[in-house]
């Protein structure tokens, strides 16, 4: 069966010079970096070594870096950080609409300190216009995040413009580059960001190590305390493989970039050309401009995103959704309805994020096979039948939309 | 994540289409909540003589859709009305547990289409959404106040 891994967002795999170099430090350099002692020499010159590495990617001062184990760890350590650290300035924190979870729930975990969050609302392409941020920033405003590029649309932000906006208001802004690292240059000073996050993960590093930029100067209350690595600013013995294999993949891809993202633009390129060639009733999300290499986000209207995504498994391809039956909350994709996608149509969303090794045949299997699975769904789909008889595919009886649909638009209001 | 038997019958569903002049038609569900599933019945002297469906929907629900055809064809109307969301995730060999509800979706739906054959009312307790976990109709919120979205009643 042909193999067509098209969920890279989800894990990437692990660049061989990457593994190599972890190997020493899941065998017999086990030591511990703080140790006085010569068994914490080398994990220590591991760790420095991957620091000036993973700094050198985003252009970065090493000092500037702190490791964590995982994007998620760095989204919390930034948002929550520098807010507790705000605190006395004001409590009001601006994000978009669209950022991640791991940003958005931790700053509903400040409530209860009486932090309150602004949502930045996007246009139907998922950008965040800078005149929006400005206008959404307040009096106690003390933080603003807005992620450099969205993993499920693919846009990617006007980052400087918006650092810049913030700056304005003697705001720190923070930017969450978990998509866009390792498919875009990343250069920290040039957007002038105040905190940055990326993980190993989205440079083909492995799982276990991520990296918060923090300019220098800039203050952040720990998350994890009792102990003074990472500067005082993240306690706890450091995970010296996947930090050195952390460096070794930012090396790597710093000096490959330009290929692979050459290579992901053209693939990404075919599927918008000749997939409506090959299906119709299918709508492409998110910025067609401004957008990161080697992402696809399509609507394949009257098919539910998990049945597609069950059914392409079964070809061999993987690839993701932002439908509610795919997503564990059982909640359709909030980046999305953000963009204005009714319930309806984020239902059959799908998402596929290529990497340096997709290639030509890839494409061109899922593009064999998406057309049969959908016309195999449609025909079970009742939405479907509606559309032939010349119905409202997507008429709702009144009284019978979703909880989740009703608070949405209670939102909205 | 899901049984062989789900995904047996997930790519291989019985009974997918409409049948004309139906005897009773079921809806149950809308496109919004990301299910939605029309069942078909043919009745002839109180026997379900044919069961056709249509399903938007996951995995789960496109199963079940198809299970409950299958149970439901050759049944007379008071064993056809006796299938319960259990039986039917029995049949598949289990469901995870968020994807329960679309058990009772199937079975719902399949109650529907012979109620309107019996000019009855609507099934009773067929509303919007329910919690994915223990079925409870939600409201208020999306965190189901029964169980706190843990399956726990």
């Amino acid at each position: 069966m042909r193999f067509g891994y098209f969920d890279h967002a989800a894990a990437a795999p692990l660049l061989p010079e990457a593994k190599e170099a972890m190997m020493p430090f899941l065998g017999d350099e086990f030591g511990n970096p703080v140790s006085l002692h010569h068994f914490g020499d080398k994990p220590r010159a591991a760790v420095e070594g991957a620091r000036a590495q993973v700094a050198a990617l985003v252009n970065s001062r090493p000092d500037d870096i702190v490791f964590t184990a995982s994007a998620s760890e760095s989204n919390n350590l930034a948002v929550k950080g520098l807010a507790l650290s705000r605190k006395a300035k004001g409590r009001n924190i601006v994000v978009s609409a669209i950022e991640h979870v791991s940003v958005l729930e931790p700053l509903k975990s400040l409530g209860v300190y009486g932090f309150d969050i602004t949502e930045v609302p996007v246009d139907a392409d998922g950008t965040v216009h800078p005149d929006k941020l400005a206008a959404a920033i307040k009096t106690d405003t003390i933080l603003v995040s807005v992620m450099h590029a969205n993993y499920e649309v693919g846009t990617i932000q006007k980052v400087k413009e918006l650092a810049a906006v913030a700056h304005r208001f003697r705001i720190p802004f923070h930017s969450d580059g978990t998509a866009a690292v390792g498919r875009i240059p990343v250069d920290v000073v040039g957007l002038d960001v105040d905190a940055y996050t990326f993980p190993a993960m989205s440079v083909y590093g492995p799982k276990g190590a991520a990296a918060l930029y923090l300019k220098r100067g800039t203050r952040l209350q720990p998350l994890i305390e009792g102990g003074f690595q990472e500067k005082n600013r993240r306690a706890g013995t450091e995970d010296v493989a996947a930090i050195a294999g952390f460096g070794s993949a930012a090396a790597v891809t710093k000096s490959r970039l330009p290929e692979w993202s050459e290579s992901m633009t053209r693939l990404a390129q075919r599927i918008f050309k000749e997939l409506p060639e090959k299906l119709e009733h299918i709508i492409f999300t998110g910025s067609m401009s401004s957008r990161i290499p080697g992402h696809v986000s399509v609507v394949v209207e009257f098919v539910e995103g998990e049945a597609m995504l069950l059914s392409l498994d079964d070809e061999g391809i993987a690839a993701a959704s932002g439908s509610s039956c795919s997503a564990k909350t059982l909640k359709a994709s909030h980046v999305l309805l953000a963009m204005g996608l009714p319930h309806t149509k984020a239902q059959s969303s799908l998402v596929l994020t290529m990497g340096k090794d997709s290639t030509d045949e890839d494409v061109s299997h899922f593009l064999d096979k998406l057309p049969p699975i959908t016309r195999r769904l449609r025909q079970m789909s009742p939405l479907y039948a509606r559309l032939q008889k010349g119905e409202d595919p997507y008429a709702v009886k009144p009284g019978e939309a979703c909880e989740d649909e009703q608070e949405h638009e209670t939102d909205e209001r | 994540m899901y049984s062989e038997k789900v995904m047996e019958h997930f790519r291989n569903p019985r009974n997918v289409g409409e049948i004309e002049n139906a005897d009773g038609v079921g809806e149950i569900g809308n496109p919004t909540c990301g299910d939605m599933m029309t069942f078909y019945v043919k009745i002839e002297n109180g026997i379900l003589t044919d069961v056709k469906f249509k399903t938007f929907g996951c995995g789960a629900a496109i199963a079940v859709s198809s299970m409950v055809s299958e149970m439901a064809k050759g049944k007379t109307i008071e064993e056809a009305m006796k299938i319960s969301n259990a039986d039917v995730a029995k049949e598949l060999g289990g469901l995870p547990p968020n994807k329960l509800h679309c058990s009772n979706l199937g079975a719902d739906a399949l109650h529907k289409a012979i109620e309107q054959h019996l000019a009855k009312k609507p099934a009773t307790g067929e509303k919007g959404c329910h919690c994915p976990f223990c079925d409870a109709p939600v409201e208020g919120s999306s965190i189901c106040a029964p169980c706190k979205n843990q399956g726990r009643k």
